[in-house]
Parts: C-alpha cells; structure tokens; sequence
C-alpha cells in the first residue's frame, strides 16, 4: 500500500503541470489585468497584482463603454436563455408526454437541423433582419437564439423519463395543463433545466460570429464583439484595457463554475451522455 | 436516458375526463406548446436553409441577385483561395483533433489512475479554458504568443528551444491556431472521456490482470472499446467544430498571414460582409454543409462499423 502510493506521486506531479498549463493563461491575464501595459510583457511574468487595475477599467470603459457592452451581453444572453428554456421545455413536453399528429415528423425535422453549421444561416437572417429594419437591434441578436433544436432535444429525452403517473395524479386532483407543467414538471426538471440554462448562457454570452454580422454601432456591442474590434485595432497598445476586458468576459462564467460545477459539466456534457 | 417512454396508457387518459376540458382542447393542447417551436424554428431556421439554397443559384450583389443556375458552384470550384481555405482548414484539421483528443484521452486515463490523489482538482483545472469564449481565449493568446515577448515563446526559450514566430510564418500561424483550440477544448474532451472511464467496472480490469494482461493490453482491450460511442462522439463534433472555425483565426491572425489561415467560414464570412456577395457566400455555405454532413458520416460509418 505504502508503495503504491508513492508510486502515484509522479503521476500527480504531471497531471498537477497539465492542469498548471490548463489555468496559467488566466492567471496571467488576471495578474495583467492590474498591471501598467509597460510591465505585462515582463519575463519572468509577475505574480503578484500591481495597482492599474482602476487605470486599465477607466481606459477600458472609455474605449468601449465598458456599463452599455457589459449590459448589452447581459440582456442577450438572459433573455435568449429564458427564452430559448420556455421554447425548448414547452415543445419537449409536447414531444415527451403527447401523441399527435405529425409527431413524429416534426420531431425529425427540427433534429435534422442539428447538422447544418449555423454559417448557413448568416447570410438569410442578415437579409430578413435587414428587410425588417431590425439589423442592430437587440431583436435581431435575440430572436434566432430562441429555437434551439439541442435543447428540445434535450428536454424530450429527460421528459421521457417522467412517470405518467405523476402527471395524471395532478391533472385528477384538478389541475390544469400549465399547471401541471408549471408545479409539476418544472420542480422535477430543476437539474436538467439548471444545466441547459448554464449551457444556453454560456452558449450566447460567448457567441460572435451572428452578432459581429448583425451589429453596426459601438453602443450595440456585445462583449466579444467589442473584443474583437478592440484588439483589431492595430494601433492599440492599450494591453492592459484590452485584458481587462477578456478577464471581464471570462470572470462571469468562471465564478459561475465554480460555483455551480456539477450542474456545468452536466449542462456542456449533456450532448455527450444523453445522445 | 434509460428510462423510455411507455406509451401513454388509455386507461390513464380515460380516468379524468371531466376536469381536462372540451375535447378540441386536448387535441390541440400539444400543437398549442409546440407553437413556439414551430413558429421560431420555421422564421429563423427553416426559412433561412430555404432561402440559403436559393441565393446559391443567384448571382449579383446584395439583395438585388438574379437567377443563374449553378454559377457560383462553377466559380467555388475554379477559385483559388476557396481552395486554399479548404486546404488551410484541412491542415489544422487533421493536426489538431487527432492530438487534442490523444492528449485528452491520456488525461482521463492519468487521472481515473487508482494512484492519483486530488483527482477532483485536477479535474476541475482542465476544465476550466472550456468556459472561455473563444474571442477572450484568442485575445489572450495573441499577447501570450507574440514573438519578441510572448509568454510561450519565452518558455521555450528557457528550456532551450528556439523561439517560433507563431503570428508570422503560414504554417506556425496554423499552428498557432491548433494550440488555441487544443488549450480550449483538451480539458472538455479529458472530462468526456473520464465520466466514461468511470463507469467501465473495476472487476473487468482485475480479471484482466488475473489473466497476465499488461497495462497496454488492459487500454487497448478493455478501455478503448468501453469508451467507443464517446470517442465516436469527440471525434465528430470536434471535425465538425474545426470545419467551422471562425473565431479563434478572426481574432488571433485575421486570416493571414498571407491567407495561410483563412477558414471556409472566413472565406464565406468576407464575401458575405464584405463583398455582399450573398449568392457566393451561399454557395460557400452548402459547400460546407456538404462537407460536414459527408465527413460525419464517414466517421460514424467507419467508427461504428469497427464496434461490431
């Protein structure tokens, strides 16, 4: 026994490094982050904060509005998850719990999208929201992120699971349908809501591509977006601004995980073990 | 999900009719919750891979294209930096899922290890990048890998190596890219991995010890196979995944240099959006949907035939 456990040492030496080169990068960003932009690319690196941290949130806000891009990606991604949660639990109850018509072929058709890269749709929703005057709006952002065949997907295999039974003692104590849903279902799905919410969050706080398309003006920004036009800029040197904005788009979710670590990796595994 | 559905049973539906209402409404009660999937998933999904397709058969700019067949599908095959986008997306391909999801597989296994101590820390610590948008994770590299300065190079300098002009040189640029990815994505893979590891019982590795069966027999016999329908599942979504890779080249190299990191969706991106060539950029479109849909199907041929 004495042996083996010593024989575990190297093992633990290495995967400690693995792990140390998984999380050095943000601990070099978070250090950089309150450093004056002439000592970020000091060798070897400092460890310990300096007093910038005030300086580079000022430099920052005035580059980008720091308050306005915070709250732009915040209102995206809350009511893109609320939404896209409601979307996805109503329509995977439908699926889970009810025959009808036409079930299973749209059942088929909403999951044959999931093959098809959202590229596809660029172009198509770049015209629609133009022709509806709705091109840098938050509408635009929001409104595509609403259906989201995974999460439907999702719901109807964990809603399959559900036992008839519970929902009949309801409905024969006189509740109606919603209510049923909403005092019955929805308790019982906590875990599986709690982890789809962290996966959706996740999803449209970091999403880039549709929002650098559909956004015109600065004050329209999200996070990522305004990242991305900030480091662009190749006349920047504003190092420290610049990391103080990636440390305030990675923080959010990082405190969020280790915080809510279970419920996280089942929300970003969930493809993994439900498919 | 083990548990599956009994089909609801007439009884059951029969036992309170009173309560549920006129009969009209409990027909139209699942139509009624799906609304809001339908009436998204046709404006915003459904109607936008109609039209995606038909802007491919138009040309012209902007809106205002007109009908020409297969044009732009003639063009896709004759243009060169369509070619060197595939091409380009091909390379970091083909480095990158194969070592990320090795590397991620040695992890798992390293850290299922009996002998390992603080396994949920370890675990917790590679996961951690994959919570990272990918902007912020580029951002942050494009100052780590800066040539003079940059943190990576001045590592390897100091265990001997030569520094690399990651940012500069076409193929380091591409590399660069892998690395992103990989510092991304290793960790989420490992996680995959290790929730399949734990659940292949220890008994079948003790009785393959019992028998004389090393370590390399025992992963190759007993671990690999256990961990097939995960490793199928990485293997696709990461092909996938790097098919349509964006983000990390628009910010870390823009493309270049010299185009030596132009993906298919920065091709289709910058004809888009920046030469409002929407029927072009549809083309470009389907020939990717092309290309992922027949590469994932290879894969799951290929790998789901070597499980039987």
């Amino acid at each position: 026994m004495r042996l083996s456990k010593l024989r575990g040492w190297p093992l633990t030496f290495l995967l400690a490094a693995v792990t140390g080169l998984s999380i050095a990068p943000f601990y070099w960003m978070l250090i950089s982050t309150t450093r004056k932009d002439t000592e970020i690319f000091d060798w070897p690196p400092s460890l310990s904060p300096g007093d910038s941290l005030g300086d580079n949130l000022h430099r920052l806000d005035r580059r980008i509005g720091l308050l306005r891009v915070l709250g732009n990606s915040l209102l995206v991604a809350g009511v893109q998850t609320v939404g896209a949660l409601v979307v996805a639990l109503l329509a995977g109850y439908a699926f889970a719990k009810f025959r009808f018509r036409g079930r299973t072929l749209l059942f088929g058709v909403l999951l044959s999208t999931l093959v098809v890269p959202e590229q596809v749709m660029l172009v198509p929703l770049f015209k629609m929201m133009m022709n509806f005057g709705l091109l840098d709006t938050y509408q635009a952002l929001i409104l595509p992120g609403l259906c989201v065949p995974f999460a439907i997907f999702l719901m109807r295999q964990s809603l399959s699971g559900l036992p008839d039974e519970l929902l009949d003692a309801a409905r024969v104590d006189g509740a109606g349908e919603f209510r049923v849903l909403w005092s019955v279902v929805v308790p019982v799905m906590r875990p599986v809501l709690a982890a789809l919410a962290i996966f959706l969050f996740l999803g449209s706080w970091n999403q880039f591509v549709w929002p650098l398309v559909a956004l015109r003006s600065p004050e329209m920004h999200t996070l990522p977006v305004a990242l991305a036009t900030l480091q662009g800029n190749q006349n920047t040197t504003d190092y420290g601004a610049i990391l103080a904005g990636t440390a305030l788009s990675t923080l959010p979710m990082m405190v969020l995980f280790l915080v809510l670590q279970r419920q996280f990796i089942s929300g970003l595994l969930a493809g993994a073990t439900k498919g | 999900m083990t548990a599956l559905t009994t089909p609801a049973a007439p009884l059951a539906e029969e036992r309170a009719p009173a309560r549920r209402g006129p009969r009209w409404r409990r027909t139209a009660l699942p139509y009624l919750l799906l609304a809001p999937a339908l009436v998204t998933f046709g404006v915003f999904k459904a109607y936008p891979i109609v039209d995606s397709l038909l802007l491919s058969f138009t040309t012209g700019n902007g809106a205002a294209g007109h009908a020409d067949g297969l044009a732009n599908y003639r063009r896709l095959l004759d243009d060169p930096l369509f070619w060197t986008a595939l091409r380009n997306t091909g390379e970091m391909l083909v480095v990158q899922v194969p070592l990320m999801l090795a590397l991620a597989l040695l992890m798992a296994v390293g850290i299922n290890s009996a002998l390992v101590r603080w396994r949920a820390v370890w675990r917790l610590g590679i996961f951690m990048p994959a919570v990272t948008g990918l902007v912020a994770t580029g951002v942050m590299f494009s100052f780590l890998l800066r040539t003079e300065d940059g943190a990576v190079n001045r590592l390897l300098e100091a265990v001997g190596l030569p520094a690399v002009d990651w940012l500069g040189q076409p193929f380091w640029a591409r590399m660069a890219v892998v690395l992103v990815l990989s510092w991304h994505y290793t960790g989420y893979n490992a996680v995959i991995y290790l929730a399949g590891l734990q659940s292949i019982p220890r008994e079948l590795y003790e009785a393959a010890m019992v028998d004389g069966a090393g370590p390399v027999r025992r992963f190759t016999a007993i671990t690999v196979p256990a961990l097939r329908p995960l490793l199928l599942f990485t293997v696709v979504l990461s092909t996938i995944g790097t098919l349509q890779l964006f983000d990390e080249p628009y910010v870390l190299t823009g493309g270049g240099p010299d185009n030596a990191t132009l993906t298919v969706s920065m091709y289709l991106y910058q004809n888009g959006f920046r030469y409002f060539d929407f029927g072009y950029a549809s083309a470009i479109a389907y020939a990717l949907t092309l290309l992922v849909s027949v590469l994932g199907a290879v894969q799951m041929r290929l790998m789901g035939e070597r499980e039987r």
